[in-house]
């Protein structure tokens, strides 16, 4: 594939039908792309399908769904529109997702590229910063961080990068020190190629695949991250964030469960479609992979 | 056992000592961390007074030491927390070490539960699916786990909550034990462990999910083996092969993930702890951030920190004995 991808470049086609012909074998993995484009669907649309700002009142306070044309899936207890909130908050989970996910991807794939490709001391301290961050537990992080710097959505989102960056880091520096050795390296090297090139433009291709499947679980965890965040209060206030829908439903859990059982269903498909589409993504991108 | 003991001694001095520049920077991370946070001990202290001149609150800064370099303060904040001094709570008027130790306990018996939940239900169902691939069993097996994984503890702990404290009216809803039952004895036991069921289930079902699709992987990779084959020829049943042959092969890697995973799991007791309103250290971190109680936070950071490297090191002890290739000298 290295080979292939340096060398000849073949036409684009046919390298798209391969990916899909081993991407659609597995069953579930379609499954998650489905449902993952509705996700994608929801969000884009939100502006059309529900127009208005969905923290504002859209009829009685805890109309139940199914029972006004208005509001499809009910009310809260303070009046907003249960729907326009799972439009919005697909948004919100989405956004938040991709941006965090290309935070940590950018910090880890820089440590452990690093890290791999020089090896000794640099190695060492970048692993021992490494540890220390897989140390202190994400979630208490992620809280003393939003703590001091506020709960500004894109502050938020940094700060998820921020507590989420070790895993991929491992993985690139594995993949980097497995790659440092091989003969392209070498004949690269030879050449006079700088290591900034021979790290980012020789070894980093081969280096990607696995990050791209692991992409998909960061962005299932970021989801899960933010939304937490949002339940207990913590998150932007500003916007509509399926979390914070459970965690306001929670009051009223008593009488009118659906508040949360909604947006709590919304969250669990979105992380759902994630791992499948990360398992699919495994199945065409790492085909010489062992079947499991 | 007894000539293998001072290998292991050993290995596990060598263990220890690299964690030693771990909580080295993490000692540095929350000193900076604590630096980034706007106001300092006498901006707190002054806020509790009501307010102080200029040249008070200079000789303060003074004789809290705020006044020097930035290292000398780090070496002085790094002295401190090596002998568990982690400052003073404004917000609870108590030295912050004594609310944690005072809340330890039921996070770490949260944790015990909820792990031993995890990860014995999470190797059984991951090891049957295996031996069973790709038939029903599995399927259901492979599909409750992907649910599981999806589903965020807080979600999970409203469902509980709705189903079995709203509607049935089996469990209680929170703390960690009936404030008015002065129970003692087994009955103290039984309330304890009432309350623990709906908090431990929330926490371990996302983890048992880890760990069973791992075992799952890890035991069909393990029995295509060599000597699996060997072992299946020379006549052993099913269940001396499992027992005996792939299980102890097939524990390592999910051990490996039990470990890295401790500080995720810890992490997750903020929320169910929150929930719950369990007395312990996560739902002490989220007030901590409500009130801006920076000192408990950091001394919160410290504590889960040297928590997670003990931990760490009791599984990589636990993965030497299991994994009798390992080196130990």
């Amino acid at each position: 594939m290295s080979l292939q991808s340096t060398e000849l470049a073949p036409a684009e086609p046919p390298r798209l039908v391969v990916f899909w012909r081993r991407y659609s074998r597995n069953r579930a993995a379609l499954l998650g792309l489905v449902i993952f484009t509705v996700v994608v669907i929801l969000a884009l649309t939100a502006g059309i399908v529900e127009p208005g700002d969905p923290l504002r009142r859209a009829g009685a306070p805890l109309t139940p769904p199914f029972t006004d044309w208005a509001t499809p899936l009910g009310t809260d207890q303070l009046g907003r529109d249960v729907m326009s909130g799972i439009f919005y908050g697909a948004r919100i989970s989405l956004l938040i997702g991709v941006v965090a996910t290309l935070v940590a991807i950018g910090i880890g794939v820089l440590i452990g590229a690093i890290a791999g490709y020089f090896g000794g001391w640099v190695d060492d301290v970048l692993m021992r910063v490494t540890e220390a961050f897989q140390t202190i537990p994400n979630f208490v992080l992620l809280l003393t961080l939003v703590a001091i710097m506020g709960s500004q959505i894109e502050w938020i989102t940094v700060a998820i990068g921020i507590v989420s960056w070790t895993a991929p880091a491992r993985m690139v520096r594995a993949e980097f020190m497995a790659l440092r050795g091989r003969e392209f390296v070498d004949a690269a090297r030879n050449l006079g190629v700088s290591n900034t090139s021979i790290i980012f433009r020789e070894i980093m291709p081969n280096a990607l695949p696995p990050i791209v499947v692991y992409a998909s679980v960061i962005m299932a965890l970021a989801i899960l991250l933010e939304s937490a965040l949002a339940f207990l209060g913590l998150g932007d206030p500003n916007y509509a964030s399926w979390g914070n829908m459970i965690g306001q439903g929670r009051s009223v859990l008593r009488t009118a469960p659906y508040c949360a059982v909604i947006p709590g269903i919304a969250i669990v498909l979105t992380v759902l479609s994630f791992s499948l589409l990360g398992e699919g993504l495994n199945d065409a991108l790492n085909p010489r992979q062992k079947k499991r | 056992m007894k000539p293998a003991f001072p290998p292991v001694l050993g290995y596990a001095l060598r263990r220890l000592l690299q964690a030693v520049p771990v909580v080295l920077l993490i000692m540095v991370g929350t000193f900076l961390l604590l630096k980034l946070a706007p106001g300092d001990t006498v901006d707190a202290l002054v806020g509790d007074m009501g307010g102080a001149d200029a040249a008070y609150i200079e000789r303060m800064r003074a004789e809290y030491g705020l006044d020097q370099p930035v290292y000398v303060q780090l070496l002085t904040y790094m002295g401190k927390l090596i002998t568990f001094d982690l400052g003073w709570s404004f917000v609870y008027e108590q030295p912050v070490s004594a609310i944690l130790f005072e809340r330890l306990g039921v996070t770490l018996l949260l944790m015990a539960t909820s792990l031993t939940l995890a990860f014995s239900i999470g190797i059984l169902l991951g090891a049957i699916a295996a031996r069973r691939v790709y038939s029903l069993t599995d399927n259901v097996i492979s599909t409750l786990g992907l649910i599981f994984y999806a589903t965020p503890s807080f979600f999970l702990s409203l469902l509980m909550i709705y189903l079995f404290s709203v509607k049935l009216g089996w469990l209680p809803v929170g703390g960690i034990k009936t404030v008015a039952g002065f129970y003692t004895g087994w009955d103290h036991y039984v309330d304890v462990a009432l309350h623990l069921v709906m908090p431990t289930a929330a926490l371990s079902l996302i983890y048992l999910s880890f760990y069973l699709r791992l075992m799952r992987a890890s035991v069909l990779e393990v029995a295509d083996l060599d000597y699996v084959r060997t072992a299946k020829a020379k006549g052993a049943g099913e269940t001396r092969l499992m027992v005996h042959h792939i299980m102890r092969n097939a524990l390592l890697p999910v051990v490996t993930l039990l470990g890295l995973q401790f500080s995720t799991v810890l992490g997750g007791s903020v929320v169910v702890e929150t929930i719950f309103t369990l007395p312990g250290l996560g739902q002490l971190a989220s007030q901590s951030v409500v009130q801006r109680d920076m000192n408990t936070l950091m001394g919160i950071i410290f504590l889960c920190s040297i928590i997670v490297v003990v931990v760490n090191f009791l599984t990589d002890l636990l993965y030497a004995r299991l994994d009798s290739r390992i080196e130990l000298a």
